[in-house]
């Protein structure tokens, strides 16, 4: 039974959400909501008893009082403030989102090809909730993830990105979301959705950003359908402000033949639960799924990876790593479900982590459950700190010592920075991987 | 130019070398031999200033200073350099980066410009083809994948770069064909002159075949037992180092 005096304020506040928001809005989509909530308040929040939340409390999310602001315009900001969080006026599509909600100012968008739909998902929920009917919340579904529930009976803005089939948007679409601290403190529920037809083809970063120190609360749910044959690079930046509470879940459905990248990195934030769960349908498909956090002071975050290779023929790739100083937490958690019919797979899975300091702490459990018997799959973890002969060998080469400290961590996280397609983003990555290492100013070229 | 006097050094508690004196001038080249065990890498480490190597008597001087006052990094840019008999791995650091960084920290304290991309490509493509190696090796990362054959190379051509004044080449032959050995001697014999000494530690004398010494020294239990000309090391080829281990044994009773 949940702790009733934590679901309450939320269930009243639903209430309040629902008088506001429910005369303009389709009726399946206020019935769902309904049940979002009835969910909500019948589990209530996670607590460390859930096997899924063992090494993470949300105590701090659950006892704050966040307000929703039901109805309102997004907060106004000077376009200055997001410079250092773009990717290129001249090189990506931006939709950007203040405290959840869509800043047409902010925003625009390069050439798209005909039928391409790049959207703020309000404006589809209120003129034409129907085409939204078919999909939400069928990928990201909200029973087992309380949070998961909450977005869905509290979202209101976020993206709507439709390709029809064979369309390819070559350059990227930058979705920002951006908090502004707010008093009280307010809760954001941006949720997208992304549907890929048959063949068709884009690249995608998310961008989750604070501009003053928190507390606030992001509790974003991502839903992607890739089409057969379609392909999607996906990327997350999660750079939440220092007292920042972020909570996302990522669901992907991947159609036969379809490829997709995700890779998820993680730097802001005081705690921080990130959920990617991709699921094959089809046969064939191809999954590359990576994440990097880099962790300092008290921060924590909590990695949950769940592929369910429920087809045959599909392959998947996962390589998370951590780099934890200070008192930091990292948790990774990644299960791998082989089904019974899934013959031929092929899954890989590898979470390594960097202890820079004594009182950082890393908990990784990887898991695969296979069921079928025709399977190539393995997984393995590693927690470790700096390699002491390759510091030796650098030292004695007339490296001094910080900075063959600082040069061996980079070289731990470029292993996956290397695999960024976007430049612009890749090289943004390298330098915040960079400002957080000692004596980096012998670094730069380091890429 | 390097003198070792009295050199005890312990490694997690327990004593290696138990007394090494040691003299090498400028120009000259000193081999050290010895059996497995005897100490030969802990001295070379030591004079790098490995941590965990613990000097607990004697003294290290180096052009008139106190090396074992030196940071391992300081040393190196002093100009001493390590040839390490396994070269480490460290995949994310381009070989080229990690050279240029390297001889930049070292010039810096030459009191040398740094140099750019460019002067950079300049100084190492001679080098290069001195240890038969390609474009591409500079690419890679360093040491990442590299065959026992190519990981020494690297080794000395890095020496060649960094152009030290006193090299120790730790078992540089060791996993070596007979191919690559040429190569790596050939690159040792055509960085030495008169005002840069070396101190090669091997076990076997078929490195001294190609890279002749001025002065052969034998260790066995932590100490010098014996020196002499090159023609000690063919007479170890002969013997073997039973006899000299016994040696030793009595040695260390003696001193007692």
């Amino acid at each position: 039974m949940a702790t009733a005096s934590l679901t309450a304020p939320h269930v009243a506040a639903f209430e309040a959400f629902q008088r506001v928001i429910d005369g303009g809005e389709a009726e399946w989509l206020g019935s769902l909501r309904r049940k979002a909530i009835l969910r909500f308040q019948e589990v209530g929040f996670p607590t460390r008893k859930h096997e899924d939340w063992k090494h993470t409390d949300v105590g701090p999310i659950a006892r704050s009082p966040f307000r929703v602001d039901p109805g309102s315009d997004a907060p106004r900001i000077a376009g200055d403030l997001i410079e250092g969080f773009t990717f290129g006026v001249l090189k990506c599509s931006q939709l950007v989102f203040v405290n959840g909600r869509f800043a047409p100012r902010l925003s625009y968008l390069r050439w798209l090809p005909d039928g391409v739909q790049v959207r703020s998902l309000g404006e589809v929920r209120r003129a034409r909730p129907r085409s939204l009917e078919p999909h939400l919340a069928s990928i990201a579904t909200w029973d087992a993830n309380p949070f998961t529930a909450l977005n869905t009976a509290f979202f209101e803005d976020g993206a709507f990105i439709h390709l029809p089939k064979g369309a390819v948007v070559e350059e990227p679409i930058h979705l920002l979301f951006v908090s502004a601290a707010q008093d009280p403190p307010v809760a954001a529920h941006p949720r997208n959705l992304i549907l890929l037809e048959e063949a068709s083809q884009a690249t995608l970063i998310e961008s989750y950003v604070g501009l003053d120190r928190g507390p606030y609360l992001t509790n974003a749910v991502t839903e992607v359908h890739v089409g057969p044959g379609a392909s999607l690079d996906h990327y997350k930046m999660q750079r939440e402000a220092d007292a920042g509470f972020h909570v996302a879940d990522m669901a992907v459905h991947q159609d036969r033949g379809s490829v997709v990248s995700a890779t998820s990195i993680a730097l802001g934030g005081n705690l921080a639960r990130n959920d990617v769960r991709v699921t094959f349908q089809g046969e064939g498909g191809d999954l590359t799924l990576n994440g990097l956090y880099a962790l300092g002071g008290q921060q924590q975050v909590d990695n949950h990876t769940f592929i369910d290779h429920a087809t045959p023929n599909c392959t998947s790739r996962e390589l998370y790593k951590g780099i934890l100083d200070g008192r930091s937490r990292g948790i990774f958690y990644g299960k791998i479900l082989v089904r019974q019919d899934a013959q031929k797979t092929s899954s890989k899975q590898t979470n390594k982590n960097l202890l820079l300091s004594n009182e950082a702490f890393v908990d990784s459990t990887p898991g695969l459950e296979i069921l079928a018997d025709d399977v190539r799959c393995n997984h393995g973890s590693t927690i470790g700190q700096l390699d002491e002969n390759a510091v030796f060998y650098l030292r004695s080469r007339g490296i001094d010592e910080e900075a063959a400290r600082s040069l061996l961590t980079y070289a731990f996280a470029s292993e996956l920075i290397n695999q960024v397609k976007v430049a612009s983003m890749r090289i943004r990555l390298d330098q915040l991987i960079l400002s957080r290492l000692p004596s980096a100013e012998i670094l730069p070229e380091a890429a | 130019m390097l003198r070792v006097k009295g050199l005890h050094v312990s490694v997690g508690g327990k004593e290696i070398l138990k007394g090494i004196d040691l003299e090498i001038k400028a120009g000259e080249v000193h081999a050290i031999m010895g059996p497995n065990g005897s100490g030969k890498t802990t001295l070379a480490q030591a004079l790098a200033g490995r941590p965990g190597y613990d000097v607990t008597k004697g003294k290290v001087t180096y052009e008139g200073k106190d090396l074992l006052a030196l940071k391992p990094e300081d040393r190196a840019r002093v100009g001493v350099f390590l040839a390490f008999q396994y070269p480490v791995e460290i995949p994310g650091v381009g070989n080229a980066y990690f050279l240029k960084t390297a001889l930049n920290a070292i010039r810096k304290q030459r009191g040398e410009p740094e140099l750019d991309a460019i002067e950079f490509i300049q100084v190492v493509n001679e080098k290069m083809k001195l240890l038969g190696l390609d474009e591409t090796f500079m690419k890679r990362g360093l040491n990442e994948g590299f065959s026992g054959g190519e990981k020494k190379r690297n080794e000395i051509f890095q020496m060649a770069v960094l152009e030290p004044r006193l090299c120790v080449l730790d078992e540089t032959d060791s996993g070596l064909d007979i191919d690559a050995l040429r190569i790596v001697a050939h690159g040792v014999n055509s960085m030495r002159n008169d005002k840069r000494a070396m101190l090669v530690v091997t076990h076997y004398s078929r490195l001294l075949g190609y890279i002749v010494p001025d002065f052969v020294h034998v260790l066995a239990g932590g100490r010098i037992v014996k020196s002499g000309g090159k023609e000690l090391a063919e007479e170890l080829e002969r013997t073997g180092y039973a006899g000299l281990e016994e040696a030793a044994a009595v040695a260390a009773t003696g001193a007692r």
